[in-house]
């Protein structure tokens, strides 16, 4: 107390003058005060509390004991395919619940035991360990740097410029051989694949199309794989559609495709609609989506410009076509151009027309690539 | 001295209690056995004692990490299961299992052996269930712990190097996962895929190459499952492990980092060690997660793949939705305008997939990696720290973190725009446009936000430290005056309050030398001026033991004379209770 007066008078300084470092009198910064006192536990004061710790600990473990218990008779005892009620649940397998609560007990018994035998009887006073710089000293850095060099100089790498130009560039190439092996043969090249769908032909084993000798095929619904009367498609109807010939025949089972039935589909799945053709817009696209069509009806590659996925949702007062993985739509009024979400492109068109007997067939191939962008489609 | 006055209450409540002792446990022993057998070829006691003697530190906030790593391990365990009865096959096979709807139905190996795990096979669909709520449980304590790292600088001088392979890890967890869901097949993996192959296409030059290589030939093809399948469970998984393992060793190595208190330094880390405690709260906790995850995996059930049937590229399921943490992904592509696609010299070069599908997440993770030594050069701190700061403290840094959390965020919940739409009944046009604009406005506004929060949490606790604590005790003084008595705080709480370095913007020197001429590095000085200066103007600096004693020193002409006696007793306490400590 003897020093208060004369550090009152010198220190002393005005808040509202900004900040303001000590001159001495008062040290310029806080010192740190060490660890608190510690605080004993009720367990470390009474023989009592640590009994009580102790029987805690005893009953978590004991509850681990038991769940793994009711894991193992609910193994036996419950059947795979049993089914119980559970309020707030429903109706959930049983054996599924009962393993994953015996499970559960048995693992969180041990664990909470422990932790709260650590919490209560094991130490709590903190201990104080020191740090060190992360950084080696100044002579083991040279130390280091000796040893290299040593390494260096005694090999003779330094002074023989012919071995190290040459192992430099072994080293530098040695992967090689191991990188084309992998990039050459993962997969084959695209070719023409992505942008020839079975509209284009029958398909090779090679990715290529035989084109079709009698005419384009029928449009063919999908799954049932039938063929589609113009007559039959009403206004607002929205059928999934196949190329013939894709799927087996309905009745006998026979014919279809014997290998690649999904990498057609994912290709050549087309949606085909009905619009009143007062709806068609009068743009280019309009027109040109009514000339491409019969009576229209248009059909158009499921497939989305965007990534990929099916362009599954048809809003039918609309006529709009939505993608339910990133939400482009399409209008088929107009061409199915994109009038929201992330695509660019409209989705292809496929014309088409009626054979003799008035069923739809296509009249010519997708004249562009059909699903998601890349470089080389133009 | 003063610890009595300002010690915690229950000190003083239990000033006179003593320690019961108990008698040392008989059967200490010497070395010998199996032990001893195993020490005399290798000798791992001397590196075994270092470990078991190793102090922690304690926060609950450094168990996010412990979460994440328990996770893993028990991805790691039943993924082990799940390799026993899943054939990694696209063959086709008819399903004869005993899930009815589905009996029939053509199919691929893979995911009529999915389904098998999930009806026939007795617990299979306890483990299943335990792999994919432990997958997701990975990267939810991965990212938490990410951000604990992130908002208290843990980063910093000498982490920065653990911080790039925490960086890397999370990365590939993302992957990890994407192919762990993908390989069900059923038509929600599939059609995950089916996006992915596009994304793929929409790399410039390359893309169609890459596509093909990938999926062996045209989509789906038969290679995709097999190949995904040993990324998932080899490639991937190794090198998880191996960096997981790296990431543990430094940081035994560079001991943890502490938050500061009393009794803490950058030059010791204040404790537990592992033997006893640590090896029981540790171990223990393993547990409680590996039985949280049993429990879950018991009541909820999570993708439930009968529901949505084989792949087929044809048919989809409305409401589509990746895994959670590859949300932000999605959301991304979901916003992308249709323009960013370009059409020229018969090429199409399509940004509005790319910058979503393949650049996001590099560039993501890219700027959280170089973030430590963009934030070093700006501060010029090259200092090691072992003592972690208090957000507030760092209020750019924090309202940065916040501004890309926030950024992060927006293209998440962008990724759930339809089913908003349906719950909400509001326009998913509009949604996607309020969306797209958040993009940019939100982290802004969240950046100036934290900030000023973080701003004045700074003067809430300089108030604090001045001021003292408010007692809700109301004096009046003997001319009818009412004032309110605030208490000094006791010298540890006050300690956390005050420890933190003063920050202050770097005073650079002008880019122009005594004859007028313009330095070359000028401009780089210049930006790292301003840079600086937008990180710490407005930062307050640590209370000092002056301003301390002018602030009991102004607050008299207000209070009563008996309430000034008493505030100048503790302060000369304090004062001498401070020089007195070397």
């Amino acid at each position: 107390m003897s020093s208060h007066q004369s550090e009152h008078e010198t220190t002393v300084v005005r808040l509202d003058d900004g900040h303001h470092i000590g001159d001495g009198g008062i040290p310029e910064q806080f010192v740190n005060p060490g660890l608190p006192p510690h605080v004993e536990r009720l367990s470390d004061l009474s023989d009592m509390g640590a009994k009580r710790a102790e029987r805690q600990v005893a009953g978590l473990f004991g509850l681990s004991i038991l769940g793994t218990l009711l894991f193992l008779v609910a193994y036996f005892a419950v059947g795979t395919h049993d089914r119980s009620f559970v309020p707030g649940l429903g109706k959930i397998a049983t054996s599924n619940l009962l393993l994953g609560i015996g499970l559960g007990l048995g693992l969180l018994g041990i664990g909470l035991g422990a932790v709260h035998w650590a919490k209560t009887l094991m130490p709590d006073a903190e201990v104080v360990e020191e740090r060190h710089p992360m950084r080696s000293s100044d002579e083991t850095r040279q130390g280091f740097v000796d040893v290299m060099r040593g390494g260096g100089e005694s090999s003779q790498l330094f002074r023989r410029p012919l071995i190290k130009a040459t192992l430099g560039g072994a080293l530098g190439l040695f992967s090689l051989p191991l990188l084309v092996q992998l990039v050459g043969s993962l997969g084959p090249l695209p070719r023409k694949q992505l942008s020839q769908t079975m509209w284009n032909g029958t398909p090779a084993h090679d990715g290529t199309y035989e084109p079709y000798a009698n005419g384009f095929p029928r449009l063919m619904r999908d799954p049932e794989n039938l063929p589609i009367k113009a007559s039959d498609v009403t206004i607002g109807s929205v059928y999934h559609v196949l190329p013939e010939g894709l799927l087996p025949d309905p009745e006998t089972g026979e014919g279809g495709l014997e290998h690649g039935v999904l990498e057609e589909k994912g290709k050549a799945a087309v949606l085909l609609m009905r619009l009143d053709p007062s709806q068609f817009q009068d743009t280019d696209g309009g027109r040109k989506a009514q000339a491409w069509g019969h009576e229209g009806i248009v059909a158009y590659s499921k497939i989305c410009t965007h990534v990929g996925c099916p362009v599954g949702l048809y809003e039918q007062t609309t006529h709009h076509l939505l993608c339910p993985c990133h939400q482009s739509t399409f209008d088929v009024t107009d061409d199915c151009k994109v009038i929201f979400g992330p695509a660019k492109r409209p989705l292809p068109q496929l014309k088409i027309t009626v054979d003799g007997e008035g069923y739809l067939v296509a009249a010519q191939p997708f004249h562009e690539a059909v699903g998601p962008s890349f470089w080389e489609r133009g | 001295m003063t610890t009595i006055d300002n010690a915690r209450p229950a000190d003083g409540l239990r000033a006179g209690d003593a320690r019961v002792t108990a008698p040392p446990s008989a059967g200490a022993k010497k070395l010998g056995g199996v032990v001893g057998w195993v020490d005399d070829r290798l000798g791992p006691a001397k590196g075994v004692n270092y470990l078991m003697k190793k102090v922690f530190p304690d926060h609950w906030s450094f168990m996010l990490g412990e979460i994440a790593m328990y996770s893993m391990i028990v991805c790691l365990l039943t993924g082990v299961f799940l390799t026993f009865w899943f054939v990694p096959s696209a063959g086709h096979t008819t399903y004869d299992g005993s899930y009815v709807p589905l009996q029939g139905v053509q199919m691929s190996e893979a995911y009529a052996s999915s389904l098998r795990i999930s009806f026939d096979i007795k617990g299979g669909l306890l483990i299943r269930q335990m792999h994919h709520w432990a997958a997701l449980m990975f990267i939810v304590a991965l990212s938490a712990h990410m951000l604990r790292v992130f908002f208290t600088g843990a980063f910093r001088k000498p982490r920065e190097l653990n911080w790039v392979i925490g960086c890397i890890l999370s990365m590939l967890a993302l992957i990890e996962g994407f192919a762990g869901y993908s390989l069900p097949d059923d038509l929600l993996s599939g059609t995950g895929l089916r996006a992915a192959e596009g994304f793929m296409q929409s790399a410039p030059v390359i893309g169609s190459y890459l596509a093909f290589m990938v999926f062996d030939g045209p989509f789906p093809g038969e290679a995709i499952i097999p190949r995904l399948f040993s990324v998932h469970v080899l490639l991937l998984p190794a090198i998880l492990i191996g960096l997981f393992t790296a990431h543990i060793v430094m940081v035994a190595v560079q001991k943890h980092t502490q938050f500061p208190g009393p009794g803490r330094t950058n030059n010791n880390v204040v404790g537990f060690p592992v033997m006893p405690v640590y090896a029981a709260k540790a171990g223990g906790f393993f547990f409680i997660v590996f039985g949280f995850l049993a429990v879950v995996a018991a009541l909820v059930q999570i993708n439930a793949i009968w529901v949505y049937g084989p792949y087929d590229p044809s048919p989809v399921t409305a409401g589509s939705q990746p895994d959670w943490y590859m949300g932000f992904a999605d959301g991304a592509l979901r916003l992308l305008p249709g323009w960013l696609e370009f059409h020229a010299f018969g090429y199409t070069l399509s940004l509005n997939v790319a910058i979503g599908a393949l650049g996001l997440i590099p560039v993501m993770y890219g700027a959280m990696a170089a973030y430590p030594f963009i934030e070093s050069w700006v501060t010029g701190d090259k200092r090691e720290h072992h003592l972690l700061d208090r957000p507030r403290n760092q209020a750019t840094r924090t309202g940065l973190g916040v501004a890309a959390l926030t950024f992060y965020g927006v293209l998440m919940f962008a990724a759930a725009n339809d089913i908003m739409a349906i719950k909400l009944h509001m326009s998913i046009n509009d949604i996607t446009y309020f969306f797209r604009a958040a993009t940019f406005v939100l982290p802004v506004v969240a950046f100036w936000v934290t900030r000023r929060i973080c701003l004045s949490l700074q003067r809430a606790d300089r108030n604090l430290v001045l001021h003292g604590r408010e007692t809700g005790r109301i004096v009046r003084t003997a001319e009818g005056k009412f004032f309110e008595a605030h208490e000094p705080l006791d010298e540890y709480t006050r300690w956390t309050l005050v420890q933190h370095d003063p920050q202050e913007p770097l005073q650079l020197t002008t880019g122009v030398d005594a004859h007028g001429v313009a330095s070359p590095a000028g401009g780089k000085r210049n930006l790292r001026a301003r840079l600086s200066r937008f990180y710490f103007q407005d930062n307050l600096l640590p209370v000092t033991p002056a301003e301390l004693a002018a602030a009991h020193h102004d607050g008299h002409s207000t209070e009563h004379l008996e309430a000034i006696e008493a505030a100048e007793e503790s302060y000369g306490e304090e004062t001498a209770g401070i020089t007195g400590r070397p």
